[in-house]
């Protein structure tokens, strides 16, 4: 075997899974439709065609442009208060995003360590963690996020916090389950065997190996995370106005359904579009990344 | 030769749901500096785990309850579990059954070689740069020592981009990082076909050779033991049965057990004749009784073997554990 011909593909399992996720199409259109909406977040004031906020009586409940009386300088119509709503539905990209983005990821960092000791050390530990898992899970999700909201009133931050109160359970049993199985495993074994702490176990030899699934999971959260956020907004509980939200937007336009289809229908789609986007997306990134869907 | 590794009256137990299962039941041994020790027996025969309680590995519900091991003159079952770390790795390594899911998928060879160093080498040099590029230097020359072909850039792929064979050579390689005092190899070559088995026990000796190190060959292939080893200690139910020097032991045993491995293995000599294989079961090793182990297999057990056999002197260096050791002479 020493005189075998080499050639050294530098690849890992990573890569390997990237690339087949690459192949796939709806996947990578999901991936684009999400890219669209963050950089319509980041580059927002560059974007939008009017400030969010300006009102304007005059233009109350003004139909999109392709409709008799509207105007392409106000795309897709305005509020009640005349604001422009394509502006505020970019705008409303924002919190949106950052909410999603800010929940997972705290409720991902915390769940990963909870999650990790739970199933590393067992024992007293597991049984803390498990029943607070148990008892957060017994609360209904919007229930539970409108009781602390009235607790700590509206913010941007109790926002993110009151969700991501909750939200790191869903990592923390995924993480739990697969250390159980992981930390089990010969490697593991053999890292002890060469002298290796709980730390290290844990964090070089389980928690590289169990990343794949903790990803998936978190990326399909944050779909969810996005809708949650904007129950709250839509309930008053959440960003306090004027600032555009997307939840709040739907509500804004609940008086109008009949007359101004367009003042909730927008922000309406607009949740709908990135959810469903995030949602196919983590489809594709499951089917690449955990091992029990690769053929 | 100093003795490296002396274990006397090990007894390590696991509380199962059928009950106290002892699986490791007054083990003595001894390792002497530079020698190798093959330790025979079949699954079940407490071979890994008399090994993984000198290593500290045993885990609940497990747990070592009596003995004492005395490893370069310290006794391992007094230390904390962190000077048991620091030895695990540095002094004493051991390398796991199943070379295909002992590395760890996630990490690339070279991170994975690097730790252990990082972990335990004293002698690396201060200084980030200086430090990695020593740890470096030490990781190629392992790669290399081990017959890794080009290990420089073999370093930076992953072990499922490795042959069985050569993830074997890698797991050695991990091990032997730290120029430990003894390498405990726990069947080193099950999961390897033939040819590559013979690579890898060639190298775990030339390795010996080269760094003076104690060896313990865990398998239950008495063929390799025989080609490999100085000494060999048979193990049935969870005790030493037999143990002495390896030519003697196999060409006279003086135990029935080992007696009947010999006969149940191939040998051209024998060609065409049938295999003599061992009757009836491994006892059951949960509430045994105080008697030979064997007697209900042994075709010269007798009355007598029913009480508590101890291992008895069977010339220079050599011990059996049974009552009619005399007549197998």
């Amino acid at each position: 075997m020493t005189d075998m011909p080499l050639t050294p593909t530098v690849d890992s399992l990573f890569r390997r899974n990237l690339r087949q996720f690459r192949h796939n199409r709806l996947a990578m259109a999901s991936v684009i439709v999400v890219l669209i909406f963050v950089i319509m977040a980041v580059a927002a004031p560059l974007i939008a065609p009017q400030d969010p906020n300006a009102t304007d009586l005059f233009r109350r409940l003004q139909p999109p442009a392709w409709i008799d009386g509207g105007d392409w300088a106000y795309p897709l119509g305005c509020d009640g208060l005349g604001r422009d709503i394509l502006s505020r539905i970019i705008y409303g990209a924002r919190i949106s995003i950052f909410i999603g983005l800010a929940v997972i990821l705290l409720a991902t960092g915390v769940g990963i360590l909870a999650g990790l000791a739970a199933g590393y050390f067992r024992g007293w530990v597991d049984v803390v963690i498990g029943r607070l898992v148990d008892i957060l899970l017994g609360f209904p999700y919007l229930i539970f996020a409108i009781g602390l909201m009235a607790m700590m009133g509206p913010g941007l931050m109790n926002i993110v916090l009151a969700l991501a109160y909750k939200e790191w359970v869903i990592p923390c049993r995924v993480v739990r389950g697969e250390t159980l199985a992981v930390r089990e495993l010969e490697y593991v074994e053999a890292a002890r065997a060469l002298g290796a702490g709980s730390r290290h176990i844990m964090w070089r030899e389980i928690l590289p190996n169990i990343l794949s699934p903790v990803i998936v999971v978190s990326t399909i959260r944050m779909a969810n995370v996005i809708i949650l956020e904007a129950s709250l907004s839509f309930l008053g509980l959440g960003v306090q106005p004027p600032t555009a939200s997307w939840g709040s937007m739907v509500s804004d336009g609940r008086s109008f359904i009949l007359e101004a289809w367009w003042v909730s229908t927008f922000p309406g789609l607009a949740i709908l579009l990135l959810v469903l986007a995030i949602n196919v997306a983590s489809q594709g990134l499951r089917d690449a990344f955990d091992p029990r869907f690769s053929e | 030769m100093t003795v490296l590794l002396e274990v006397t009256n090990l007894r390590t137990e696991f509380n199962a749901r059928a009950g106290l299962v002892r699986a490791v039941d007054g083990v003595s041994l001894r390792v002497s500096r530079g020698e190798c020790l093959g330790v025979v027996g079949e699954s079940g025969s407490g071979k890994s785990v008399t090994f993984s309680s000198v290593m500290g590995l045993v885990r609940l519900p497990g747990r070592v309850t009596q003995g004492s091991i005395f490893f370069d003159g310290r006794n391992l079952r007094d230390l904390s579990p962190e000077d048991m770390r620091a030895i695990r790795g540095r002094d004493m390594a051991m390398t796991m059954q199943d070379a295909l899911t002992a590395l760890n998928p996630a990490l690339t060879v070279g991170e994975q070689l690097a730790e252990v160093l990082e972990a335990h080498d004293d002698s690396l040099p201060p200084g980030r740069r200086a430090r990695r590029a020593a740890i470096r230097d030490r990781s190629v020359e392992m790669l290399g020592l081990v017959g890794i072909p080009s290990p420089d850039t073999r370093l930076r792929q992953y072990p499922h981009e490795f042959s069985g064979g050569m993830r074997q050579r890698i797991m050695i390689a991990i091990a032997l990082a730290c120029r430990p005092k003894l390498l405990i190899a726990d069947e080193p070559t099950t999961a390897l076909d033939v040819t590559i088995q013979a690579q890898v026990l060639e190298l775990i000796s030339d390795i010996r050779a080269k760094l003076g190190m104690a060896v313990v060959l865990i398998t239950h292939d008495l063929g390799v033991v025989a080609e490999h080893c100085d000494r060999v200690m048979v193990m049935y139910a969870g005790q030493v049965v037999e143990e002495g020097p390896t030519e003697q032991v196999i060409e006279h045993p003086r135990h029935p057990y080992t007696r009947g491995l010999l006969a149940s293995i191939p040998r051209p000599a024998l060609r065409g004749q049938p295999l003599t294989p061992i009757h009836g079961q491994v006892p059951d090793l949960v509430g045994l009784p105080p008697q030979c182990r064997f007697h209900s297999r042994c075709p010269l057990a007798r009355p007598e073997c029913l009480t508590d056999v101890p291992m008895r002197d069977a010339g220079p260096g050599r011990k059996a554990r049974c009552l009619r050791l005399e007549d197998m002479a």
